[in-house]
């Protein structure tokens, strides 16, 4: 049977691969779907905690839809940027983008 | 009869410190309305003077007067602004005012014209308004307070040229050897207050007959001298007094005779309860003035600037009021402050009058045969001049002779050995100057000419002052003067003939010796130069002591420059050089976390979020416990 803690520990495995890809990945577009998986992580856990926890209010679905939302405009901003500085350097790999140091 | 004017006497120090305030916001663009306003202020003064005076003296006041009103009150310290008038201060009140009032007249003459008519009589009103508030200060505090104002304006008055090098130089060294000497004093005072726990002179003077501690007393009485030592210009503090000379010549007369110097012996008076107490202090004070009395007679003899010649006699008659003091003989000491007071002044205004008709030549060689062309300055100049080498009836003669038989008939024969031998050296070294700048037949006078009345009547006033203001602690007037000015336990000696006598032939014998050598010339003064090159050398050159006193201050200044080198460069700059290293190094280190990759700031990041996290978790935890416990 599949209850809560199996829907956080889902939840856990994806915010950790998510960071590992932020963290780890040169190409920016795949950074850019990490931040997405991170996302996704935490709506589930919205959703896991409304279901299981706060069961009378619908408040953590609600708040999923927002993230799902700012998510997309999210990427769209992100692939503009990403787009822009490819314009520039002709390159995504964030291993050229150094600027921001002494 | 005049007793109201005790009740008023606070005037006598406001009214020059109020033309001194006129002159100096309002009145300065107008010379002669600035002198107007100064003279009257000090005329009002000296006639306010003159009534309180005559009270203490003829309206038969047998207690000192004492009026005050409480200045500042703090926890443990109370400090009172009072008058004290008793007859030591009656006696300095009319000194200071009459002196003060008759060198300002005086001024008027040897100042016309300059460019700083104004501000000159603003800083006389000054010093005078600060001298009377000395002299009527009913406590240390006070007297401190006006002391201080006293030398501020004597450094602006010795400087008052300060165009010139040397003045603004004598200037500086004044108020710097002073200020040597108020340490002590200011030391003194505050050991006084913190023992006895009063400032007052009368107050203290009860908690001190009552005192047993001797230690502590001659360490009070140390110190306490060490501010006339200073003031008065005794040995070793005594430098400033012949550089003071290059203020104006009226200045001078002031500084040596009313308002500055006096102002040490005065001191000495007022506080004699306290030196009175312990014989090792009054010691002290009387081997100070004995030796500066000596050292500055010698000094004198061989000098060629008429100013300087005076100023090194000033000297030498200070420490021979130091010296009386010293020796029991206060009243005695008192009586000559006056009497040296009027001739002095007197002999510094007749030489002002010299160097104004020489148009500022101060060389006694360059001058010569002054007396037909300058024959009041030169009469009144010698009479200050006989009063000043004590030959009777003059008024000199009165005050020296009390002072030496107060040294031979209490026993001090080497003081008054000592005193008779100053004496000797005062009439000759006075001498020498006339003969030779009077008498002498030298051509530097031939355009001199007589100074206006302005000049010449105050030098009359003081002629006849010199004459005669020896008769009140004469015989004659049966010691009228001793019995005002005097202090417990007072003994006063019987005239005696032979030290009379003998003081009288000694200041005769210095002036047969002086007219025989540079009137007459029967004996070379130039051979005797030659003879006692070595000695003549030391004395003219003031026994070196400024040159001594030079180096010691370049070893001490290059001392404590050295240790401050060594402290600024490896303390002060260590610290300095060691932060800025820090930073520097620190950067340096720090400088690799700042990749430029997102991707690491995303990782510190991450920690910070999982340090913070853990934070609150461990906080949680310790409240929950803390709120179930």
């Amino acid at each position: 049977m599949i209850g809560f803690q199996h829907y956080l520990l889902l939840a856990t495995v994806l915010f950790a691969v998510g960071i590992y890809g932020v963290l780890s990945k040169r190409n920016a577009v795949a950074v850019l779907m990490s931040v997405e998986l991170m996302l996704n992580s935490v709506n589930l856990n919205f959703v896991a905690i409304n279901r299981y926890l706060v069961t009378d209010h619908a408040v953590g679905q609600l708040f999923a839809l927002i993230v799902i939302v700012v998510a997309a405009a999210e990427v769209a901003v992100g692939l503009a940027l990403i787009i822009s500085i490819f314009r520039q350097r002709k390159s995504v790999n964030l291993n050229d983008f150094n600027l921001l140091k002494w | 009869m005049f007793a109201w004017s005790l009740e008023l006497a606070w005037l006598i120090v406001l009214l020059p410190f109020a033309a001194f305030a006129l002159i100096g916001l309002f009145l300065h663009r107008w010379p002669r309305l600035s002198a107007s306003l100064s003279i009257l202020a000090i005329g009002l003064s000296f006639i306010l003077s003159v009534l309180v005076a005559a009270h203490v003296f003829l309206g038969g006041m047998e207690e000192a007067f004492e009026m005050s009103i409480r200045w500042l009150d703090m926890p443990g310290l109370k400090v009172d602004m009072g008058l004290l008038i008793d007859g030591i201060t009656g006696v300095m009140l009319i000194v200071v005012t009459l002196v003060a009032l008759l060198v300002q007249v005086y001024s008027l003459g040897y100042m016309h014209g300059d460019p700083g008519f104004s501000s000159y009589y603003a800083y006389q009103s000054v010093f005078a308004g600060a001298m009377l508030g000395l002299v009527l200060a009913n406590n240390f505090g006070q007297i401190f307070v006006f002391w201080e104002l006293v030398g501020l304006a004597s450094y602006l008055l010795i400087g008052f040229w300060f165009g010139r090098d040397s003045a603004k130089n004598a200037a500086v060294k004044a108020f710097v050897t002073n200020r040597v000497g108020d340490f002590g004093f200011l030391l003194a005072i505050l050991f006084l207050q913190i023992i006895f726990g009063t400032l007052n002179f009368n107050g203290l003077a009860g908690e001190i007959a009552g005192y047993t501690n001797t230690a502590v007393l001659i360490i009070i009485s140390i110190l306490l001298l060490a501010g006339p030592i200073g003031k008065s210009a005794q040995f070793p503090l005594h430098v400033w007094l012949p550089d003071a000379m290059e203020g104006p010549t009226p200045v001078s007369a002031l500084i040596h005779a009313a308002t500055m110097v006096a102002a040490g012996v005065y001191l000495i008076a007022r506080a004699y309860f306290i030196f009175s107490a312990t014989p090792e202090a009054m010691m002290v004070i009387a081997v100070v003035g004995g030796f500066t009395a000596l050292f500055a007679a010698t000094i004198a003899l061989v000098q060629n600037d008429i100013k300087r010649i005076l100023a090194y006699s000033t000297l030498s008659q200070l420490g021979y009021m130091v010296m009386a003091m010293g020796i029991g003989a206060m009243t005695a000491g008192m009586f000559h402050l006056m009497t040296h007071a009027f001739f002095k002044s007197l002999l510094f205004l007749a030489a002002g009058s010299v160097i104004h008709a020489m148009a500022n030549e101060q060389d006694i060689w360059k001058m010569g045969n002054l007396k037909d062309k300058m024959p009041v300055t030169t009469w009144t100049f010698v009479i200050g001049a006989l009063a000043l080498a004590g030959i009777p009836p003059l008024s000199g003669f009165w005050s020296k002779d009390e002072i030496l038989l107060g040294a031979y008939a209490g026993g001090y024969m080497g003081f008054y050995l000592l005193g008779t031998l100053v004496a000797f050296l005062t009439a000759f070294y006075m001498f020498r100057l006339i003969f030779v700048a009077f008498f002498g037949s030298n051509k530097g006078g031939e355009h001199a000419h007589e100074s206006p009345a302005v000049m010449t009547v105050p030098l009359v006033i003081l002629a006849v002052l010199a004459l005669v203001a020896g008769f009140v602690g004469s015989p004659l007037m049966d010691y009228a003067f001793a019995h005002y000015v005097t202090y417990p336990g007072a003994v006063h000696h019987d005239p005696n003939a032979m030290v009379m006598v003998i003081s009288a032939l000694v200041a005769i014998a210095g002036i047969v010796l002086a007219w025989a050598v540079y009137q007459k010339e029967w004996i070379s003064h130039l051979a005797l130069r030659e003879k006692f090159r070595g000695i003549y050398t030391l004395l003219y050159n003031k026994y070196y002591i400024d040159e001594i006193y030079h180096q010691l201050g370049q070893i001490f200044i290059d001392g404590t420059a050295k240790v401050l080198f060594w402290f600024d460069i490896y303390v002060v700059n260590g610290i300095v050089n060691g932060i800025a290293a820090l930073t520097g190094g620190a950067g340096k280190v720090l400088r690799y976390t700042e990749t430029g990759q997102v991707q690491t700031y995303a990782g510190y990041m991450l920690v910070g979020v999982i340090v913070i996290a853990g934070l609150v978790m461990i906080a949680g935890f310790t409240m929950r416990y803390t709120v179930f416990m």
